[in-house]
Order: C-alpha cells, then sequence, then structure tokens
C-alpha cells in the first residue's frame, strides 16, 4: 500500500494481520514441502512431525479471524482497506485447507513408507515443487500488491492438471498390471489429488489477490488441460493383445 | 469500470438537476473548476470531500443560494429539468419551491411548530382553506415520523423541540411546499446517534418522491444513505458514480486516500 493511514495504529494493524497471512503461509508452504520430502526419502518420523504441525496452522487462521472482525467493526474499512480484510479472511481459509491437504500427504507418507516402492512416486515431488513454486508466488503477490504475478501464478494451474492428469493414467496402468501395487497407487493417487487441490486453492488465492489489489474479478478462462475425471481406462487384455 | 462515470461523462436518463462546466468564484479566488455531473431523480446523491473542497458551494448553487453572496460569481450552467437555472428569466422564489434546503443546525422559524410548517404553503399560496393547510401541515409532519410525537401541542413553538426533532420538522418544512429536490447540508452533524438515525429512516422514506441531495462529512453516513456518491477535492470533481463503486473500488487515488483516511 502506498501511502499511510492518519491514524498510525490502524496501519499497524493491518500490517500486522498481513504478517499473519505470510507466516501462516509460509508455514502451509514448509509443511507441503516436509510431506513432500517424507514421500520421497520414505521417511515415517518426518512424516509424522508435519502431520502434528497442521494445527499451528489452524490456530493462524483463528488469529486472522480475531484480527479481521476487530479491524471491520472498529474501523469500518472502505476501498482497498475493505478488500484487503476480506481478501485475508477468504485466503486466510484457503491455506487452512492447504495445511489440511498437505497433512494428509504426509499421513499416506506414513503407509508407503511401509509398503514396497512403485515407481511413479518419483513424480510426485516434481508435482510438489511446482505447486510450492505457485505458493511462494502467490504470497509474494499478496505482499507487493502485484496484480500481475497474481494473473500469472493463476494461468500456471494447468501445469499441475497436466501432471495430474498424467500420473491418474500412469497409476492405473501400474495397478492394472500388478494388483499388489493398488496398495501403495491408490495412496499415490490421493496424494496427487491432494496437491492437485492444493494448487486449486492456491489459484483461488491469485484471483482474490487480484480482486484485493485491483478491484475487479478475473473474468477470463483460465487455461485448462484435460481433465481426468473423464479418463476411462481399459484393463489389459489377458491373451497379450494391445492393452498394456 | 463498472457503473462508474468520470467527472467528464455526461447523460444519464433520469437526471434531474444536470450542471455543466460550472465554475464559482468568491471575488478572485475560484471555489469550484468546471463540475459537471448529472443528479438522478429520486435517489440519493452524497457529496464527499474534505474541508473546503467547494462541496457545499456546488450544493448552494444548486438552488442559487449563493446568489445573497454578493462577491460570488458564476459560469456554467444547471439545468433542473432542461432548463438554465441561472437563466434571465427564472423566478428564484419558484426555484426555492422546486429545490429546497435543509442545513446543518436546525433553523426552525421563531414560530409554533403548526406555523414552520405552515409558513411555505401559504406564501406559495398552496391551500385554499384552512383544512387545506391543515392537511399539508398535518401529512408533513405525519411523513417525518414528528405527529405521534409533537400532536398535543401544535401550537408550541418550533424551539422548544429537542435538536433530531427540529431537524425533522425543518425536512416538515421543506416539504411542506412539495419540491421536487430536497437539499441537506449536513443534516445530521449537530444531532446524535438515534435522531440521525432517524433522519437517515426518513431520508430513505422520502427518496421515493423526491430527489435529495446531501453534504456529509461523515462517509459511513454517505454509504448508508446514498445511492450515488460525488467526491470533491480542491474545488474539482474527483469522481463520482455508484456508491458501492466508490466505497468498494474507487478508480481515483484522490478519492481512495480520502475514503480510506489517508492522505490524498
Amino acid at each position: 500500500m502506498t501511502s499511510e493511514h492518519i491514524v498510525k495504529s490502524y496501519d499497524a494493524e493491518l500490517n500486522h494481520l498481513n504478517e499473519t497471512i505470510l507466516k501462516m503461509g509460509g508455514l502451509a508452504e514448509s509443511q507441503l514441502a516436509e510431506a513432500i520430502k517424507a514421500i520421497a526419502t520414505r521417511d515415517p518420523e518426518l512424516a509424522m512431525e508435519t502431520v502434528r504441525g497442521d494445527p499451528r496452522i489452524d490456530a493462524l487462521e483463528a488469529d486472522i479471524d480475531h484480527q479481521a472482525v476487530r479491524l471491520l467493526a472498529l474501523r469500518q474499512p472502505m476501498a482497498r482497506d475493505l478488500r484487503n480484510i476480506l481478501a485475508a479472511l477468504k485466503i486466510s481459509s484457503a491455506i487452512e485447507r492447504i495445511g489440511d491437504y498437505a497433512a494428509n500427504v504426509a499421513k499416506r507418507a506414513v503407509t508407503l513408507s511401509e509398503s514396497p516402492p512403485v515407481r511413479p512416486a518419483g513424480t510426485i515431488p516434481r508435482m510438489g515443487r511446482l505447486v510450492q513454486r505457485m505458493i511462494k508466488d502467490v504470497l509474494d503477490a499478496y505482499t507487493e500488491g502485484d496484480a500481475e504475478k497474481a494473473k500469472a501464478v493463476w494461468a500456471r494451474d494447468h501445469e499441475v492438471d497436466d501432471i495430474y492428469n498424467s500420473l491418474f493414467r500412469e497409476l492405473l496402468t501400474y495397478m492394472m498390471e500388478d494388483p499388489r501395487n493398488i496398495g501403495p497407487c491408490t495412496h499415490l493417487l490421493f496424494v496427487a489429488k491432494n496437491i492437485e487441490r492444493i494448487g486449486d486453492h492456491t489459484t483461488n488465492m491469485a484471483e482474490i489477490i487480484y480482486f484485493m489489489v485491483t478491484g475487479n474479478t478475473l473474468l477470463e478462462s483460465r487455461p485448462k488441460g484435460e481433465d481426468a475425471s473423464f479418463a476411462h481406462p481399459e484393463p489389459p487384455q489377458k491373451d497379450g493383445g494391445d492393452g498394456r | 469500470m463498472l457503473d462508474t462515470m468520470t467527472a467528464t461523462a455526461t447523460g444519464i436518463s433520469n437526471a434531474i438537476l444536470r450542471a455543466k462546466n460550472l465554475d464559482v468564484f468568491y471575488g478572485e479566488k475560484q471555489a469550484l473548476f468546471s463540475v459537471g455531473i448529472d443528479i438522478p431523480e429520486r435517489e440519493i446523491t452524497a457529496l464527499i470531500g474534505p474541508s473546503g473542497c467547494g462541496k457545499s458551494t456546488f450544493l448552494r448553487c444548486l438552488n442559487r443560494m449563493n446568489d445573497t453572496i454578493p462577491s460570488c460569481t458564476i459560469r456554467g450552467t444547471v439545468e433542473i429539468g432542461g432548463h438554465d437555472i441561472y437563466a434571465r428569466d427564472v423566478d428564484v422564489v419558484e426555484l426555492r419551491r422546486r429545490v429546497g434546503m435543509v442545513f446543518q443546525k436546525p433553523n426552525p422559524f421563531p414560530k409554533s411548530i403548526y406555523d414552520n410548517v405552515a409558513y411555505g404553503p401559504r406564501i406559495h399560496g398552496l391551500a385554499a382553506d384552512k383544512g387545506e393547510l391543515d392537511e399539508i401541515v398535518y401529512s408533513c409532519l405525519e411523513r417525518t415520523g414528528l405527529l405521534g410525537e409533537v400532536r398535543d401541542r401544535l401550537d408550541a413553538p418550533g424551539t422548544s423541540l429537542s435538536g433530531g426533532q427540529q431537524q425533522r420538522l425543518c425536512i416538515a418544512r421543506a416539504i411542506a411546499v412539495s419540491p421536487e429536490v430536497i437539499l441537506m447540508d449536513e443534516p445530521c452533524s449537530a444531532l446524535d446517534p438515534i435522531a440521525t438515525a432517524r433522519v437517515e429512516e426518513l431520508m430513505e422514506e422520502l427518496r421515493r418522491n423526491y430527489t435529495i441531495v446531501i453534504v456529509t462529512h461523515n462517509m459511513q453516513q454517505a454509504a448508508r444513505v446514498s445511492q450515488h456518491t460525488a467526491f470533491f477535492h480542491l474545488g474539482t470533481l474527483v469522481e463520482w458514480g455508484a456508491t458501492e463503486q466508490i466505497f468498494t473500488s474507487p478508480s481515483d487515488e484522490r478519492t481512495q486516500g480520502y475514503i480510506t483516511g489517508r492522505y490524498g
């Protein structure tokens, strides 16, 4: 924000709100990083530690709700300030969801570490890095009040969808090849789905930030890849047909 | 930008008042610079801006109250229903009947409650007999929510009422001559929050029949009561548009600075 309020304590309260959002976002970002690391290194200890970290994010969400209600009631914010506070409320609930998904990824990392490794697990860190980068950029866009940066994150979500869709097909193939893969592959499928959902929430945050900065909603339609929801895999043929 | 109009845009379909290229001078000093705005009929337009920005000056141009200031000169036009109110043949008394005014400090005449409301209809000859006059007075007191409070003491002096009641009496007096537009210059700044709420509720009620233009320093009040908001700064009309738009996403940095409590 360019200039300061005449009442300095108002600025202090808004800054505190924004700092809490950044702290919460940074925490969610590192929760996701740890959860993915736990999958890549098959480390149940790290995974459990990550699961135990989630309540800290929930506590920050409650803190942000409290700050926002207080600001709305006592400062009667207008224009950009009003949009800032609404954005903080919506972003904090998006980050809270991201934290939940990261914790779920960590839980599955515990189970995955107990079953034999399957190859598609190698794609998960790549997908995770992409989403982490998006979270980082969206938080930067929030701090800097940069609508174009937010829009760039928003336009990148289809890369996540693309990885998810190809991973979906790959996992199905592995499951069809050998029923013993079904357990770990199903967990990986949920992991991939969770990361894909984190990407969606990050995209929503980007939309909220765009509105916060410009006062306008992003109306154009987002670039989208193909949708795995419509995928229809054929089982392999027993007689050595072409289904492999 | 959705719904917003720039200071130079013209032509909304339901304008009752229309100012064009309006310059106002007090002696050598220019107070308004080329103001152009349409005031929509049967809606409430709020004029906001820091002290000395020209909003009250502009309000006073709308019924030629500035004529009473000898050093004041005006260029440009203000039209009501398509006719320039500054044209040579305009009857100013009739103009002020059509465009009434309510001031910051309640200023009832030193007369009875009844006579305060009856004064305008009498001098404009709006009532044929006592019965008709009673009807006007009662209905105006009723519409301003005062009748129930003063029915038993219509002969008491207007000044014996509380501040909020006095202000509603002044509004009753203003509507008694069947105006088209009511100008309000900070009508609630001398009132407590309850009396303020009553006047705001009354404005919402009056909007069905009258066009209201209100100058207010209280931005929450502008946001609460108006459908259109105009922001003045240093004698220029910076921005005007739908109130919701002005208070959620103003286009001009100066508007943003003012309504969020920053220096513009």
